[in-house]
């Protein structure tokens, strides 16, 4: 009698459950599952959400270790929390070194050069896609032929057209030399081709001018391609490293984050605390661009495929 | 008349004025890439074949600078390195961020959320990665204070041990790149037609079946992509070496672009720095040419 019900109830849960589920993937359009399904789809979920915890643990610790007196980064065995719990190592990060002076560097540089590379590559674009000229396709190809070359072999002959202009441990050294790239161009002007034509030829019509045309009628139908651009342009120059570290001279006055971050590692030796904290404080912005703007930054890597790194 | 005449007028002065007008907007672009871009890679060829101190006399020395490359005794390791951590990281970092995207499937709650997880250690500063790991890897750090208190193991120091520092360099940079690849993927597969799939499903295709079948091929171009571009930055490796090991122990990290920074700004020898830029290029033309050539072996594209 007594498996008779429990039998029964099951069977009942059983039925319910699934009917629910047949309503909600019928909802979503989709199969109902079998038992064997969900029990594959839970598992699936455990082992995600575990390479997930994985594959933060460096930053999660990165950030524990922040918070420990210096004395305690390598204690054995290993802990999470220290003897106490130091908030004021993130502001010590500020007296130790010009803390300051590399995240307004790095501000200043990558908001510059993400203008300079919005303005070059709109213009260019809109000349490449949508005026015609004469030789305008062969300029065009030694535009993407230059995509081929690396950074790295620029940035020897870079380094010395830098000193002719006598720009060494300058900001427009800084903010220049990589704003060019063809990448941009490439971009918006493959984007530009995709507006149709008519929207162009009625305001053309009505006697605007290109200049009219492109700031009116193009850039404001491109924004989520500028939007796109503009956050790839801007994490490049905020995370280079390479070329920032040889035309820089005066760190100190002119450091960027990362060359900051990097002599602050000489400079402090031991201070693994005070490095942490820098190396978490540095991570913060882009970590925020990312989670407001990740919609974007997903469409953006569909749509271009790409992506200056 | 008035119909075949009006093209003809069209490329008249009318065209006149639009080339002028285009040349207005295109010349910042032109300007700054002939600055900055056809100069130096003249300027590289040029200076490859001079002995061009970062100070003083330059004197050109004919072809010697790409013999001296072979005498170097840095530079073969250097090539041999970059080659060793390309062989390791490319295939790693593309077939984990590629089962990462598919695992990532539609079915997963928090997805969203997830991918932003996987792709926040590629937009944070390198240098900071690598200073977090560095510090993870120290004899005294995280994952030998584990292995000791958990399993009395003794790890090896990972960063001072000539086999171990490569590896670490390449897990490191793996971390690090795995949520640009996967984004790529993630993108492609979103835009598989759901009738291609629907039509698999029918036919009985499930699980792996389906991914390793259907799948992979059609995202292919996506892989080959990814693959191509990941090759190439690979070959470029520098921030992840130089932060973590500083090349060694000995030069047993030390990749290419660090032995061309090396050259050029800690010795000074701008021209031997050069003729060695010059053979990395050679070396991702030359990898980059062989993989396109060999995509039609496996890279499906719809037409």
């Amino acid at each position: 009698m007594s498996t008779d019900i429990a039998e029964s109830t099951t069977r009942t849960l059983i039925a319910v459950d699934g009917e629910e589920h047949v309503e909600v993937e019928k909802r979503r359009g989709r199969a109902p599952m079998t038992p064997w399904a969900r029990v594959r789809l839970i598992l699936a979920h455990i082992s995600i959400y575990v390479a997930a915890a994985l594959f933060m643990l460096p930053l999660v610790y990165a950030f524990f270790s922040a918070l420990k007196p210096n004395g305690e980064m390598f204690a054995m065995p290993p802990s999470l929390f220290g003897s106490e719990i130091r908030w004021s190592n993130f502001a010590e990060v500020f007296e130790f070194g010009p803390f300051w002076t590399y995240i307004g560097n790095s501000l200043f540089t990558s908001i510059a050069g993400t203008l300079v590379v919005i303005v070059v590559s709109t213009t260019a674009g809109y000349a490449f896609g949508r005026l015609r000229w004469k030789g305008r396709d062969a300029v065009f190809v030694l535009f993407l032929a230059t995509l081929m070359v690396p950074a790295e072999v620029l940035v020897i002959p870079m380094f010395q057209v830098m000193q002719w202009f006598g720009w060494v441990n300058t900001y427009q050294s800084l903010i220049f030399p990589f704003a060019f790239g063809a990448f941009g161009t490439f971009l918006m002007r493959q984007f530009f081709r995709g507006i149709p034509y008519e929207l162009e030829e009625a305001a053309r019509v009505d006697g605007a001018g290109p200049v009219r045309t492109f700031l009116q009628i193009i850039v404001p139908l491109s924004k989520s391609a500028i939007a796109v651009l503009a956050v790839f342009t801007f994490l490049s120059f905020w995370n280079a490293y390479l070329w920032p570290l040889i035309v820089t001279v005066d760190y100190n006055t002119l450091g960027t984050l990362p060359v900051g971050l990097a002599s602050f590692s000489g400079l402090t030796g031991t201070r693994w605390d005070l490095q942490m904290a820098a190396s978490i404080i540095s991570m913060i912005p882009t970590t925020i661009l990312v989670i407001v703007l990740q919609k974007h930054l997903v469409k953006g890597i569909a749509m271009a495929g790409l992506g200056g790194r | 008349m008035t119909i075949t005449n009006a093209p003809k007028r069209r490329s008249g002065s009318l065209a006149k004025v639009e080339a002028r007008q285009a040349l207005g907007f295109a010349s910042p672009a032109l300007v700054g890439l002939a600055l900055f871009t056809i100069v130096p890679v003249v300027l590289s060829i040029v200076m490859s074949f001079f002995d061009w101190p970062t100070f003083g006399e330059r004197t050109f020395n004919g072809g010697t600078n790409y013999l001296r490359l072979f005498e170097d005794p840095n530079f073969l390791p250097a090539l041999r390195n970059t080659l060793v951590f390309t062989v390791l990281y490319v295939p790693l970092s593309v077939v984990l961020s590629l089962a990462l995207a598919i695992s990532l499937g539609p079915r997963i709650r928090g997805r969203g959320a997830l991918r932003v997880l996987f792709f926040i250690p590629v937009v944070t500063p390198m240098v900071a990665n690598v200073l977090v790991w560095k510090m993870l890897l120290q004899p005294q750090g995280l994952f030998n204070g584990l292995a000791q208190t958990w399993f009395g193991v003794e790890l090896p120091n990972f960063l001072a041990d000539k086999n171990w520092a490569m590896i670490m360099v390449v897990i490191m940079s793996v971390w690090q790149g795995i949520g640009y690849n996967m984004l790529i993927f993630s993108a492609a597969l979103e835009q598989l037609p759901e009738s291609v799939m629907e039509a698999a499903r029918i036919d009985g295709a499930r699980g792996f079946r389906m991914t390793w079948s259907i799948m992979v091929p059609m995202i292919s171009p996506a892989i080959f992509f990814a693959t191509i571009m990941t090759m190439i930055t690979s070959l470029q490796v520098f921030v992840q070496p130089q932060m973590l090991t500083g090349g060694g122990p000995g030069n047993a990290t030390q990749p290419l672009v660090m032995w061309i920074y090396n050259q050029g700004f800690k010795f000074q020898d701008l021209g031997l720095a050069a003729a060695g830029a010059w053979i990395l290029f050679a070396l991702i033309i030359t990898v980059t040419a062989i993989q396109f050539k060999a995509q039609k072996r496996w890279v499906h594209y719809e037409h």
